[in-house]
């Protein structure tokens, strides 16, 4: 069984309903081809209730057609998803009561009002969020009576999510959900979502951006040429991926290698200029400077280089996050 | 999936449709072409034609009736069509453009509910434009009228021309070129509903062609039914033929993205 995230396990013990420790999102063996082309090839995962999972990849990994396989968007050409046990190709009118989507790249009638819009979205769901509350969370309240076509993309982009959350869904499944937002917003947004997931809401969200992912998921898997290439935790890939910690220093006088290869931390000693790099692993950092204090050397203007989910991306995937071009 | 579930999921609350039928309304107001199109301009054209002396005359060729009470069925048709194969198409060509059916593919809400109440909304028009034309024609320029007659003919022409523009609503991708389908069709079909060459003028193989055109059975029926006349079959075999045709083409094809 999967790791159940923290704040899932706080809310299961809290008693919260909706969070039964089940699998909200449970996808076998999903293939999907258009054409000659595929898309998709084998990709399993399983979301716990309550989690936010992240779905990361570079341009044309599969990551889109993946979430629009999940919510019934698309039928897969093999393999099956459940959404909380319900098929969204079979069971499609309760599926999309208790699943909202934030799509990429979708757009509302320019001459319609923010509030004229969410009113009307809010129609469609029996048991919808509460939508004062749901304007202010977002920042749009100022907005209420604006017209779709003279809102901000910032502005767009946040009434996307707020549709997305109108239901009041169980699950909420999020494509870039914060591209084209300022850093102030991308953080409102991701305080909004962690609030979202505290009353118990299971969250899909794929991104590009390494540091939203780091800071809300619980969970992520890296997708690329149609499959998943690992699934950890931020925390896990980064570890799993980097060559180990990094230290870099200026050495107060001249010592040998050896001093510090022979330390069972240490893996490799380089040296530019005056400065020395050791990489390793485990206690590297009290490890390295102990040995040189023994020695009568002082370690000065001490670095550390840990690395980053984004170093992760690019080693388990050979591209940067932002890169664009399609894989064939 | 069966008809009743595709219209009725039973998930939705009902207000759902009269709340896109609501917005839908909104954006007709805001963005006026169908109003300027299909009631505005053959409320001037009528204005116009009704006002001119030459077309008050009776005239042997048009069996003693007048030149505008000829023209009086060619506005209705006139209002139907530019409604049908150029207001409708072309927003819900651009919900396809720019994502919100699929958007709408994600809630509980059919998206053909949004094509739903697009016809409302262009039906309405229809029937605002049609009672304003007859109004104005009988009302101030005494167009000899048959009114229980005329409403069936007006429902009936309605009823067979609408389907003609659910095939480009069902098929264009863009807004772009459901407005150039739209004015591509829009001219020709006017010249053979008698826009430009009032049908009684048109030469014999000429007047084939339009009896057997959608436009021109339309104008046929509405003109008889203005004379209190029945019309014949013909015009309204033509105009069911084309109605049905259209109508599952459209179904077919019926694109999503």
């Amino acid at each position: 069984m999967n790791h159940l995230p923290a704040a899932a396990a706080a809310a299961r013990e809290a008693g919260w309903p909706g969070v039964d420790g089940g699998s909200a999102v449970e996808i076998t063996h999903l293939r999907k081809a258009y054409g000659n082309v595929l898309a998709v090839d084998d990709v399993s995962l399983s979301v716990a209730e309550g989690e936010i999972f992240g779905i990361l990849g570079p341009n044309g990994a599969g990551k889109t057609t993946t979430v629009e396989c999940a919510i019934g968007l698309r039928a897969p050409d093999a393999g099956t998803v459940r959404l909380l046990g319900l098929d969204p190709q079979a069971d499609r009118d309760e599926v999309h009561q208790v699943v909202g989507v934030q799509l990429q790249a979708s757009v509302l009638p320019a001459k319609l009002r923010v509030g004229e819009i969410l009113d009307m979205y809010r129609s469609f769901y029996r048991h919808p969020a509460d939508m004062e509350e749901l304007i202010e969370a977002l920042g749009l309240a100022a907005k209420r009576r604006a017209c779709y076509g003279s809102l901000s993309g910032g502005q767009r982009q946040r009434l996307s999510v707020a549709l997305a959350l109108i239901g009041r869904p169980k699950i909420a499944v999020l494509d870039e959900m914060t591209a084209g937002l300022d850093p102030q917003a991308r953080r409102d947004t991701w305080n909004l979502i962690e609030g979202v997931r505290n009353r118990g809401v299971t969250i899909l969200l794929v991104t590009h951006f390494m540091e939203e992912a780091e800071r809300l998921c619980d969970r992520v898997a890296l997708i690329q040429s149609g499959r998943i290439v690992a699934l950890d935790t931020p925390a896990g890939l980064t570890a799993r991926a980097s060559g180990g910690k990094q230290v870099r220093f200026w050495p107060s006088a001249p010592f040998g290698d050896g001093l510090l290869l022979g330390l069972p931390e240490v893996g490799s000693v380089e040296r530019d200029g005056k400065h020395v790099t050791v990489t390793g692993s485990g206690e590297l950092v009290n490890a390295v400077i102990l040995a040189l204090a023994a020695a009568g050397v002082t370690a000065r203007d001490v670095q550390l280089d840990s690395s980053s989910l984004e170093d992760a991306f690019v080693r388990l995937t050979g591209r940067h996050p932002h890169q664009e071009g399609a894989l064939s | 999936m069966n008809v009743t579930t595709a219209l009725a999921p039973k998930t939705v609350p009902g207000a759902a449709f009269g709340k896109i039928v609501l917005n839908e309304a909104r954006l007709a107001w805001r963005q006026p072409f169908g109003l300027a199109a299909g009631v505005g301009f053959p409320l001037v054209l009528t204005v116009t034609f009704g006002e001119l002396p030459k077309f008050r005359q009776p005239q042997a060729g048009f069996g003693w009736l007048t030149e505008f009470d000829v023209y009086v069925p060619v506005l209705a048709v006139f209002a139907i069509t530019i409604l049908a194969i150029w207001s409708l198409p072309v927003p819900l060509a651009s919900y396809r453009e720019q994502g919100i059916l699929r958007r709408l593919r994600t809630t509980p809400v059919p998206p053909s509910w949004l094509l739903a109440a697009q016809l409302v909304i262009q039906l309405c028009l229809a029937v605002t434009g049609l009672v304003t034309v007859f109004v104005v024609s009988g009302a101030a320029f005494g167009v000899p009228e048959s009114p229980g007659a005329l409403v069936a003919a007006s429902a009936l022409a309605i009823a067979g021309l609408f389907p003609l523009g659910l095939v480009p609503a069902a098929l264009a991708r863009t807004a772009g070129t459901a407005s150039v389908i739209g004015r591509l069709a829009f001219f020709p079909l006017m010249f053979f509903a008698g826009l430009w060459l009032p049908r009684p003028l048109m030469p014999g193989l000429l007047r084939d062609i339009s009896d057997y055109t959608p436009v021109g059975a339309a104008a046929e029926i509405l003109q008889d039914s203005m004379q209190g006349q029945l019309p014949p079959a013909a015009p309204l075999l033509a105009l069911a033929g084309y109605a049905l045709v259209f109508s599952l083409l459209a179904r077919r094809f019926f694109r999503w993205e």
